[in-house]
């Protein structure tokens, strides 16, 4: 088992300049847990202090219970994939993944065991003979994947293993990796700047930026109810379009880069501050085409893009410029005004000043698939 | 699933000792294997360069027996006497002269034949082979070759100016010639070294600059003053800086072809520190003279460091 | 680029004239060395070749045995070099501990001190030693070098941090990753070092000469220049098969290894 505890863990430079701040976190058994943030955000510091490869500045890191802050990392009893693979460039597939072995005691039968049984799963039987160079990008990963399986370590670290593969490999890989850690039932601590990734693979996800912590919470969570403008605008493709805004006196308009009139009358009671600079934000698929029964705002398309089974347009707002998605092709020239429905309970809002959000998209608007009797 | 934040705090201190404890061990323990790993090399300098350095300064400043063995302390006198000695000053101007002849003739020769060489053309390689081959010929060799060439009545030189009608010369005997023969022996050892790394400071220039001049129609001579050189200056200063040292250090050539001579002509400094020590056993007066060989590479290693990272192009 | 024909050929002309000019010696002792005293002294175009002139060489001198010592010499000392460099430049690349930059300063600063410099000293201890006439003596001051460190230490460089990594996660240690990992993975810059390593001590001189005294340890440097000393001026021959055979050993390592030779030092050099 591992479970993983931090507790106000920071890394600190040359005694000047903290590279992460205070880290508080809790790491569930079994769980597939993302390390999200743009680059020097300090994922990769995070997750190497983990490993025991960079010394821990300040906090405590526990592992089980137990504290292993001064622990080597070799009996931290984990496994890691790196970026670059990390593969040994004179040693063949075989000698690659078993290299790690050699310093755990263990009978050559059960290092043969655990060679084919981590390279059928990995579909690298027909490679072992092979050295590096003479692999692709996928089958370097899955080599690098073989020898996190080989050494059993409940608690697997990846750090940004799909960023070196092109995008097709990549979705294959994610889904793969997903499933090896539900099959094996490790946990994973995953560090990635892509969201897409931390979208699709984590069970929980927690947004790093600059050093500190932004937000920890499921992916739906996330997007749903981003903590503030970072992980609005992080999480999310097209990212969320956000405006600044200010709500009239009486609580019942609000002005959306001066320009957009919004009646809000109805939904929100005394929650709002008025007479603030306040930022809302909207999801793309939020931008509704405008029906005869709704108001509509005319927005100016300045950008359409095609894409098939949606089509995603650029509107200018202000000084900002929002995106829609829409399901189906849409006939739209650039310079068209465009009418576009803007429903307040699908607005989410921050304060400007401090970024965090007051007040999210209402709830309960998950919908169910229908459980088919057979 | 979280512990409290409570428990943490009560066990924290007396864990965060044990930490800095077990960190401590480890920092000893990184120390200890780093200089198990460095020891090797740090006690062969201590024995081998560091101690004799400073023997030698010491040795400097004393009288000796043939022994070795220090017997009066005489202060500077040995660099008083050393700088009074014409032969001292003659061996200094020697070897002045010597670097002089030799370091911008090997340069400019080794520079020539690493553009030549530089050309994709067929067999090429053969070429380069060849331009670097005097690298693998040690300087007893290649002094054994020249002391044929020239020799004053079968070497080559002078059977070559008979054809030709003219007088014999002699090449290591006459004091107008003898340092010029040395440096040309040295010159002809030391191209191989020389063209091996200009070769390769020509083929790290980046081609695009050649193309792009080619495109604007620049000539041959053209880009050679106006890319090839300016790019290869880095080059240039290193493989000038380490000649110049080559030159202070030369000793072999001396001691086959000239022993010195004639009249103390080719008497260059390392022949003379081995001259003073090994043939007259005067110890300190031939270490004074090796300080002064050492503040003479000291100060060219110096220029190196300093000017080579200011005043050279670097791409 | 293409050249034009004319152009190749002016080339080619002077590719080939410098090639002689700077073979010339070489060629031209080759020559003598299968010449007829009788040939060389007169000056002729060779009318005989023969191979007495080596056969004398090796009968007059103990050439076969200064061979052999250079030999070993030159391999001992190329191997004592491959461990001590490759040992601290790893310290260097992987190894973190307290005082590591100051030890690589007193690395750079051995770079200062010419062999020349330090002779006298050097010579006595090695006396005081009893290593006069020894192969200890002969190699052992040689082990250390900060080129050579340098060398392998910008090599070391170069293969990624994440090896290292991987392998402290699988808890491997410092010396098995040096033997297993970093000394394969650096196999070609070892072989490079060996080569400079080699030829240099091969054609070592100063040295060579002060720290033997009979034929028992001496180099074949040194051989040559009693060959030269002891033979009469009028045996050019044997003279010059003598510097042939100290020749040839070096000169086929630089063929092979010129490539390996031009890319690893200027490495070593400039970066």
């Amino acid at each position: 088992m591992s479970q993983i505890e931090l507790v106000k863990i920071s890394k600190i430079y040359q005694k000047k300049q903290a590279v992460l701040n205070e880290i508080d976190l809790t790491i569930n058994e079994g769980e597939f847990f993302v390390l999200v943030g743009p680059s020097g955000s300090g994922k990769s510091t995070l997750l190497r202090m983990i490993a025991g490869l960079e010394e821990i500045s300040e906090g405590i890191l526990k592992m089980n219970g137990k504290i292993v802050n001064h622990i080597p990392p070799k009996d931290r009893n984990l496994s890691m994939v790196f970026q670059n693979y990390a593969l040994y460039p004179h040693l063949s597939v075989e000698q690659n993944i078993l290299f790690g072995l050699q310093a755990k005691k263990l009978k050559k039968q059960e290092r043969q065991r655990r060679l084919y049984e981590a390279a059928e799963m990995m579909g690298l039987i027909e490679l072992l003979e092979r050295k590096p160079r003479e692999l692709s990008g996928g089958q370097r990963q899955r080599v690098a994947l073989a020898r996190a399986i080989v050494s059993q370590s409940p608690l697997c670290l990846m750090d940004e293993p799909l960023s070196n593969l092109d995008a097709k490999l990549r979705a294959n890989m994610r889904v793969e990796i997903r499933r090896l850690q539900k099959k094996l039932g490790m946990t994973m601590i995953y560090v990635t700047h892509d969201q897409v990734e931390a979208m699709t693979m984590g069970d929980r996800i927690m947004v790093l930026n600059d050093g500190k912590i932004q937000q920890v919470g499921k992916p739906i969570t996330l997007y749903n109810e981003p903590a503030n403008l970072f992980v609005a605008s992080f999480i999310g493709s097209p990212k969320m379009n956000l405006g600044k805004a200010i709500l009239s006196e009486d609580g019942k308009q609000l002005v959306v880069e001066g320009q957009l009139h919004l009646d809000i009358s109805s939904i929100f009671g005394e929650e709002l501050p008025t007479n603030r600079q306040l930022t809302i934000g909207i999801r793309a698929e939020h931008l509704l085409p405008g029906t005869i029964e709704n108001i509509n705002y005319l927005l100016e398309a300045v950008n359409v893009e095609q894409l098939g089974n949606e089509t995603s347009i650029a509107f200018e707002v202000g000084a900002e410029l929002w995106t829609a998605r829409w399901s189906g092709q849409w006939f739209i020239k650039v310079g068209q005004k465009v009418p576009v429905q803007i429903l307040p309970e699908n607005l989410l809002f921050f304060d400007s000043e401090t970024g965090n959000l007051i007040h999210s998209v209402s709830k309960g608007r998950m919908q169910e698939v229908l459980t088919t009797c057979v | 699933m979280r512990m409290t934040n409570s428990t943490t705090n009560n066990t924290s201190n007396t864990h965060l000792l044990e930490i800095e404890q077990v960190k401590k061990k480890i920092r000893m323990n990184n120390f200890y294997k780093g200089m198990l790993f460095l020891l090797p090399s740090i006690m062969l300098f201590s024995v081998f360069l560091f101690y004799p350095l400073f023997r030698t300064i010491y040795l400097s400043f004393f009288l000796t027996k043939a022994s070795g063995d220090t017997t009066i302390f005489v202060g500077l006198e040995n660099y008083v006497n050393m700088f009074a000695s014409p032969l001292f000053l003659k061996s200094m101007k020697s070897t002045f002269l010597f670097v002089f002849y030799t370091v911008p003739t090997t340069i400019l020769i080794s520079l020539f034949l690493a553009v030549i060489a530089n050309e994709k053309l067929k067999g090429i390689g053969f070429f380069r082979t060849i331009f670097s081959s005097t690298m693998g010929v040690s300087v007893a060799a290649a002094s054994v070759l020249w002391l044929y060439l020239f020799n004053p009545t079968v070497g080559l030189f002078n059977q070559i100016l008979d054809i030709f009608g003219f007088e014999a010369i002699g090449w290591l005997t006459d004091p107008k010639w003898a340092l010029l023969s040395v440096s040309a022996t040295t010159i002809w050892m030391n191209i191989g070294f020389t063209f091996l790394i200009l070769l390769s400071g020509l083929q790290s220039i980046d081609s695009s600059l050649y193309e792009s001049a080619d495109i604007e129609g620049a000539g041959y001579f053209y880009k050679l003053r106006r890319i090839t050189i300016p790019m290869l200056s880095p080059t240039l200063f290193f493989v000038i800086t380490v000649t110049i040292i080559n030159a202070f250090q030369s000793f072999g050539q001396i001691d086959i072809l000239t022993q010195g001579g004639p009249v103390n002509e080719t008497n260059l400094l390392v022949y003379s520190i081995y001259r003073e020590a090994f043939v007259n056993y005067r110890f300190g007066s031939a270490s004074a003279q090796a300080i002064v060989l050492f503040v003479l590479i000291l100060f060219m290693t110096y220029l190196q460091f300093k000017l080579g990272e200011r005043k050279v192009h670097y791409q | 680029m293409t050249m034009s024909t004319s152009r190749k050929v002016i080339f080619y002309v002077i590719l080939i004239l410098s090639a002689l000019l700077l073979a010339g010696p070489m060629i031209l002792a080759f020559v003598l060395s299968l010449m007829t005293n009788q040939d060389i002294l007169t000056g002729n175009i060779p009318t005989a070749l023969t191979v007495d002139n080596y056969i004398r060489a090796f009968e007059r001198s103990p050439l076969l045995s200064y061979l052999i010592n250079s030999l070993l010499v030159s391999i001992v000392i190329m191997l004592g070099q491959l461990l001590l460099s490759s040992l601290a430049a790893y310290a260097f690349v992987f190894l973190e501990f307290k005082g590591r930059d100051i030890l690589f300063y007193i690395f750079i600063a051995t770079l200062m001190v010419p062999f020349e410099v330090s002779v006298i000293p050097n010579f006595h201890l090695i006396r005081d030693l009893g290593w006069i006439d020894s192969y200890a003596g002969l190699t052992i001051p040689f082990f250390a070098t900060a080129f050579g460190t340098f060398l392998l230490r910008q090599n070391f460089k170069q293969i990624p941090k994440e090896l290292r990594e991987a392998s402290q996660i699988a808890g491997i240690g410092d010396v098995k990753y040096y033997l297993t990992v970093v000394l394969p993975v650096a196999k070609s810059s070892l072989v490079t070092f060996g080569i400079y390593g080699f030829l240099s001590t091969w054609n070592m001189y100063l040295w060579p000469l002060l720290a033997t005294t009979n034929d028992k340890v001496r180099t074949v440097q040194i051989g040559l220049k009693q060959l030269q000393t002891q033979e009469q001026v009028n045996e050019w021959g044997v003279i010059m098969a003598g510097a042939v055979i100290v020749i040839i050993p070096t000169l086929i390592l630089l063929f092979f290894g010129q490539k390996k030779l031009q890319k690893g030092l200027t490495e070593g050099a400039l970066k």
